[in-house]
């Protein structure tokens, strides 16, 4: 295996510490099965054929490896949810509906090495027991879907899909399924209810946990692209050793996602916890615009509270504690928690002082009234609500007043819905008037406390 | 620590301490602790979504102790301490638990509350004026209960389909709608005709019906009882009267012999909805559309109010005096096998005891009823549409009602029968009898709410009342029996049967005594030995088993199946 | 009923076979294969998936109007997709929009939530904006169809792409 090279202008930063996205951007790469095997594609598959799957998922939970969808929730626990006594079939499906604003890593996986996430699934699927999986893929990627059906048509082809799966008496059917644009198919109960040919309205759990009553009410398994990838790369390191990358509790590589107001924004991947922010404004994406400071940082996908560039965070307990300022915050789950926002899914926008708060607001808050699925009250209503209110702030006919019944409307869907879409939507508003409600307030004009912004209150008893 | 059962849990609601079976929803457990939990998307009979929110409560566990931190210590009744989740949880879906803790108010629960009923009127159009469900709107009634009295809200609303026929039946306002889908799951889970869907997203959702179908199912009223909201309402009830002025009465519906429950509402003797009241071994939730929206047939205009008698082929106007003495006058000329009593399978119990006394003190050679078989829908409406064929059964002592019909044709035909007594029935449109056949009697006496063919040609004419306008008994198909209460005054001078056949037979020089039907049960109780030692009381208002029939009632049969794979609480 | 080619209504028998469990599951891919010949889904659309799958005509409304990737009226022949989420607005993607509208000859002056597309006088493009398309680093970006452009600044020099 030659030294592998990089086409010009998408060379890995030398911070970053390339596993899944090695083969992305790769010169002389392409998607074929023959590209993938002669690096030893599908090796860890065989491998893994030869092992005890209860083994395979120790191995899983062994790495540490946390999900990269958004939650964070430790992979290997996951599986292990699939109750002991089931007798049910058990399906797996990999979550690739990437659809967090801010979030553009699964693309490039899908594109590129899709093999890789085959391989990965079949490996899962072996583990926990499911003969049949599915590849969610959002409606807006198309040529991925065309690409991946491919890829498994070519796997099936030689013998790593399909009826006894390398004469293990394994067998294993993937395919693809594709959205149709909406957000709140990357909730895992959303997206099995989408699945199942209804509207994805995500299901109430308690009862529905997945892992014990998901796709057609039997244990199933929802994995983003990204994890399922890297459980090929932990049955090639083994647990342990896996868990020695990245940093304590926040284990192995993930991909960053920059985007907004940096010189050179991309995808990074990096171990996790290595590198701070500050190494990913500076370092990787380049710097800052010329003269432009740092204002805002969202770094976990647009649902992550909104981190402001001039204050103090204090991470740790007792003696352990110390102060961080934003660009000292190492990039790891736990540290992001600390700070009062996360990693979630890894799409780090960046806001520079010529960004206007409130507008930065409305644009978020338009997606989430547009991508509100609608089934229960608080998300429903409130969306829309704290909205059409930016929305005002934005026109300039709002009061200051406005910007506490914004904060009142977000408060009352946090924690009080369905699925975690009722946070999703409510934490940037939260953390906007929290971190920025001077700025909010400075868009507003006093004089329109209680004015009649909306005639229809005039006119309401008239049309009865 | 009160007595362990094994399929027990102990749960503290508000700071005291209950026991509930194992698999109760939080729901359920508070309503049986006495504690209302305020809902819209739930209910009992389908399946629970869980979108509303209204029914979010704060909960607690026993805390759970840090790897080698000491056990949590049972306090003095044997409970362990609680430790408060300041996440809510939704009381309709989650199930109780060893040892949990749930608070129905504290600013947790009450602060859900205030925020979820702030965000269902943010959108809805408050019309509350001119909306039929005013006055039954959970909306307004959670609004007083749980709402903060005013709203922040100062946008623009979302504007949706209002006055939408989505059938026959049902009105559609799609603003009012709080996308509960109560109707969605009652379409598709019980009715099995699903029409209603929800269209759109988001805070733009819509409930439709699609394009094209109605939502015109024998059973579509239902939807409108269970919508929480003025969403649904009844085309054939909408804008007749406010809710609140009417009189509930619960009675019994008496177009099959499934006796569906019902409440009669009503105002000034005129009765302006029926509705199906609970009974889970009748009729559950619900009831058929046919037979809600029968009640319309009593005010008809052929309504009789008074005696007749007929002279020189006329009828006139009589007093009830003159009435009973000239069918008694003809009948004591004739011998009891040239008699014939037909009787109703409508009749309540106590009326049929009067009856079978009649026929006793005639020696009537024949008493019979008119059958009405049709065919069972599958769902709640029997294939016999007569209400009490088993009290027939029981108290005439037929064995096959309906069978000896031809018989008292033939007769009548023979010229063996002369006189016909004809009770509540219309003997030339439902029994088969042609004028002409009539027309050979001596004497025929008819009782009916209504004027029809058969008064037409009687001798007698006795105005008797129908089922709202009379309390009394009845056993539904599966041998319940069931109490069938007085919702209205019947109209004129017109008598309920059993007061008809009493002055009959006083007149003809038997029983004595004033009874009332209350009265007759007791001498039910008394003479027919299925009722033996049963008192009007012990009934109550859902009926009680009395004989074994073997029949069942389709709907149910499948609530209990949907009940014990735990889709429904039931 | 929905004139579908033996061809089509074959390729869509298979993509159901993927489903063996639950044919309603197959809902979308119907779906995605009737809009990818017919332009849009019809009200004959939606009746013909619900009785190629044994479904209640209402349920397969209930999908298509839920989801923002099916149309139910017919699209310009190119239609385009400029994402408008965050990254991209803060990338010029608004600035992308009115520039397309302008160089196509496209009034978005009559979108509203219900109509969120607007076609152009010749019926040639039209345009619509989309949530997140997840290229955030490399706004703006838009869809033209299937096709998928990132850094979009020449506007000409994609709309000659499309002629």
């Amino acid at each position: 295996m030659g030294a592998i090279t990089y086409k010009r202008g998408r060379e890995p930063h030398g911070k970053e510490h390339r596993v899944i996205f090695r083969n992305i951007d790769r010169e002389g790469w392409d998607a074929s099965i023959g590209t993938y095997l002669k690096e030893g594609g599908y090796e860890q598959l065989k491998k893994a054929l030869k092992m005890e799957r209860a083994a395979i998922t120790e191995e899983v939970k062994k790495s540490g490896l946390r999900g990269r969808g958004g939650a964070g929730f430790p992979c290997g626990v996951k599986w292990g949810f699939i109750p002991p006594s089931n007798t049910k079939p058990v399906y797996l499906i990999c979550n690739a509906d990437e659809s967090e604003p801010g979030t553009f890593k699964d693309r490039y996986i899908l594109h590129q090495d899709p093999h890789q996430l085959v391989e990965g699934m079949a490996i899962a699927c072996f583990a926990v027991g499911a003969k049949l999986a599915y590849i969610y893929i959002r409606e807006e990627f198309p040529e991925a879907a065309k690409i991946v059906e491919k890829a498994i048509a070519e796997a099936h082809e030689k013998g790593f899909l399909g009826k006894d799966i390398q004469g293990s008496g394994f067998d294993l059917e993937i395919y693809v399924h594709r959205g149709a644009g909406a957000y709140i198919c990357g909730e895992e109960t959303g997206l099995i209810e989408s699945l199942e040919g209804k509207r994805p309205y995500p299901r109430i759990k308690p009862p529905y946990f997945p892992a014990a009553m998901g796709l057609y009410l039997c244990p199933t398994i929802v994995n983003n692209v990204e994890t399922l990838c890297h459980v090929k790369h932990i049955i090639e390191m083994g647990g342990e050793e896996y868990a020695k990358t990245g940093t304590k509790n926040n284990t192995g590589t993930r991909i960053l996602c920059v985007s907004g107001d940096v010189q050179k924004p991309g995808y990074f991947e990096v171990e996790v916890g290595k590198v701070t922010m500050g190494e990913v404004i500076n370092d990787l994406c380049g710097g800052l615009k010329p003269g432009r400071e740092l204002k805002a940082v969202i770094p976990g996908g647009s649902s992550a509270k909104v981190l402001r560039a001039d204050e103090i965070y204090t991470v740790g307990r007792g003696d352990d504690a110390r102060k961080l300022t934003i660009w000292d915050i190492p990039m790891d789950f736990d540290t992001l928690a600390a700070c009062g926002s996360m990693a979630g899914s890894g799409g780090v926008i960046i806001m520079d002082d010529s960004r206007s708060m409130s507008w930065v607001l409305n644009n978020l808050n338009n997606f989430y009234a547009h991508e509100s699925c609608g089934q229960c009250t608080p998300c429903r209503e409130g969306s829309l609500w704290m909205k059409k209110i930016t929305d005002r702030i934005v026109a300039g006919k709002a009061s200051p007043a406005d910007i506490d019944t914004l904060y009142g409307v977000a408060k009352n869907i946090d924690g009080r819905t369905i699925c975690a879409f009722g946070e999703a939507c409510s934490w940037p508003t939260e953390s906007f008037v929290e971190k920025f409600r001077d700025e909010l307030i400075g868009d507003t004009k006093p004089e329109l406390e209680g004015a009649l912004v909306n005639a229809e209150t005039l006119t309401a008893a008239a049309s009865l | 620590m009160s007595e362990v059962k094994p399929d027990l849990v102990d749960v503290q609601i508000d700071g005291v301490w209950h026991q509930f079976p194992k698999g109760t929803r939080l729901i359920e457990a508070c309503r049986q602790a006495g504690v209302e939990v305020p809902h819209y998307c739930y209910h009992p009979k389908l399946t629970s979504p869980g979108n509303c929110r209204m029914c979010l409560v704060e909960t607690g566990m026993p805390p759970r102790p840090a790897p080698g931190a000491e056990s949590p210590q049972p306090d003095e009744s044997g409970h362990l301490p609680i430790s408060w989740i300041p996440r809510p949880v939704i009381a309709c879906a989650n199930t109780v638990a060893p040892n949990m803790g749930v608070r129905t108010t504290g600013p947790i629960t009450e602060g859900c509350r205030e925020g979820v009923m702030e965000l269902l009127l943010a959108n809805h159009p408050l019309d509350c004026p001119i909306c039929d469900q005013a006055g039954e709107c959970s909306l307004q009634e959670y609004s007083v209960e749980h709402g903060k009295g005013e709203s922040r809200f100062r946008e623009q609303k979302v504007k949706k389909p209002k006055n939408v026929d989505v059938g026959p039946r049902v009105r559609l306002d799609d603003e009012r709608c709080i996308m509960c889908s109560r109707c969605i799951r009652f379409t598709d889970e019980i009715a099995d005709d699903p029409v209603l869907g929800f269209t759109d997203r988001g805070s733009h959702t819509v409930l439709t019906v699609y394009p094209g179908r109605e939502l015109a199912n024998n059973y579509s009223l239902n939807t409108v009882d269970i919508c929480p909201v003025g969403a649904l309402t009844s085309n054939d009830f909408r804008f007749q009267m406010r809710v609140w002025f009417m009189r509930q009465t619960d009675t019994i519906d008496v177009n099959c012999a499934t006796g569906c429950n019902v409440t009669v509402f009503s105002r000034q003797n005129k009765i302006y909805r029926v509705v199906p009241r609970q009974n889970n071994d009748v009729n559950s939730d619900w009831m058929p559309d046919s037979h809600r929206l029968s009640f319309h047939w009593i005010d008809s205009d052929a309504r009789l109010t008074e005696p007749m008698v007929k002279e020189n082929g006329k009828h006139r106007v009589a007093t009830w005096g003159e009435a009973i003495a000239k069918t008694v006058e003809k009948l004591t000329s004739l011998s009891g096998s040239e008699i014939a009593v037909i009787a109703s399978a409508r009749m309540t119990n106590e009326e049929l005891l009067m009856v079978n006394r009649l026929v006793k003190q005639l020696g009537a050679g024949h008493v019979e009823i008119v059958p009405r078989m049709g065919e069972a829908d599958g769902y709640l409406i029997s294939a016999d549409r007569n209400p009490n064929t088993n009290g027939v059964k029981l108290i005439l002592g037929l064995e096959k009602p309906g069978s000896a019909l031809e018989r008292v044709k033939s007769g009548i035909e023979q010229g063996r029968i002369k006189a016909l007594l004809c009770l509540q029935e219309n003997l030339v449109e439902d029994g088969g009898f042609s004028g002409e056949l009539l027309g050979k009697l001596d004497f025929l006496l008819a009782t009916h709410p209504h004027a029809n063919p058969t008064t037409g040609i009687a001798d007698v004419v006795l105005p008797g009342a129908c089922w709202a306008e009379k309390s009394g008994t009845m056993i539904n198909v599966t041998g319940r029996l069931q109490r069938l209460n007085k919702a209205v005054d019947a109209p004129g001078e017109t008598l309920e049967s059993w007061e008809i056949v009493r002055d009959l037979i006083q007149a003809l020089g038997g029983g004595n005594g004033i009874y009332s039907a209350m009265d007759l049960f007791k001498q039910l109780a008394a003479e027919v030995p299925e009722f033996k030692g049963l008192s009007w009381g012990q009934i109550g208002d859902l009926g009680l088993p009395l004989i074994e029939t073997g029949e069942t009632i389709p709907a149910l049969e499948r609530e209990k199946e949907r009940k014990a794979a735990g889709l429904i609480v039931g | 009923m929905l004139a579908v080619p033996q061809d089509l209504e074959a390729e869509i028998d298979e993509r159901i076979t993927h489903y063996p469990v639950s044919k309603r599951s197959a809902v979308l891919p119907v779906l995605h294969h009737l809009q990818h010949h017919f332009g849009y889904i019809s009200e004959q659309a939606v009746e013909w998936t619900a009785a190629k799958l044994g479904l209640e005509p209402i349920k397969v409304l209930e999908v298509v109007t839920f989801y923002p990737g099916f149309r139910q009226e017919a699209p310009g022949k190119y239609h385009i997709r400029v994402c408008r989420t965050l990254s991209c607005a803060m990338a010029g993607s608004y600035e992308l929009m009115e520039s397309l509208c302008d160089k196509t000859g496209i009034d978005r002056s009559g979108v509203t939530h219900h109509h969120p597309i607007a076609i152009s006088a010749d019926g040639k493009y039209s345009i619509e904006f989309a949530e997140c398309l997840a290229s955030c680093g490399f706004g703006p970006v838009c869809m033209v169809n299937d096709d998928f452009h990132e850094a979009v600044t020449d506007v000409d020099g994609l709309l000659k792409q499309y002629p």
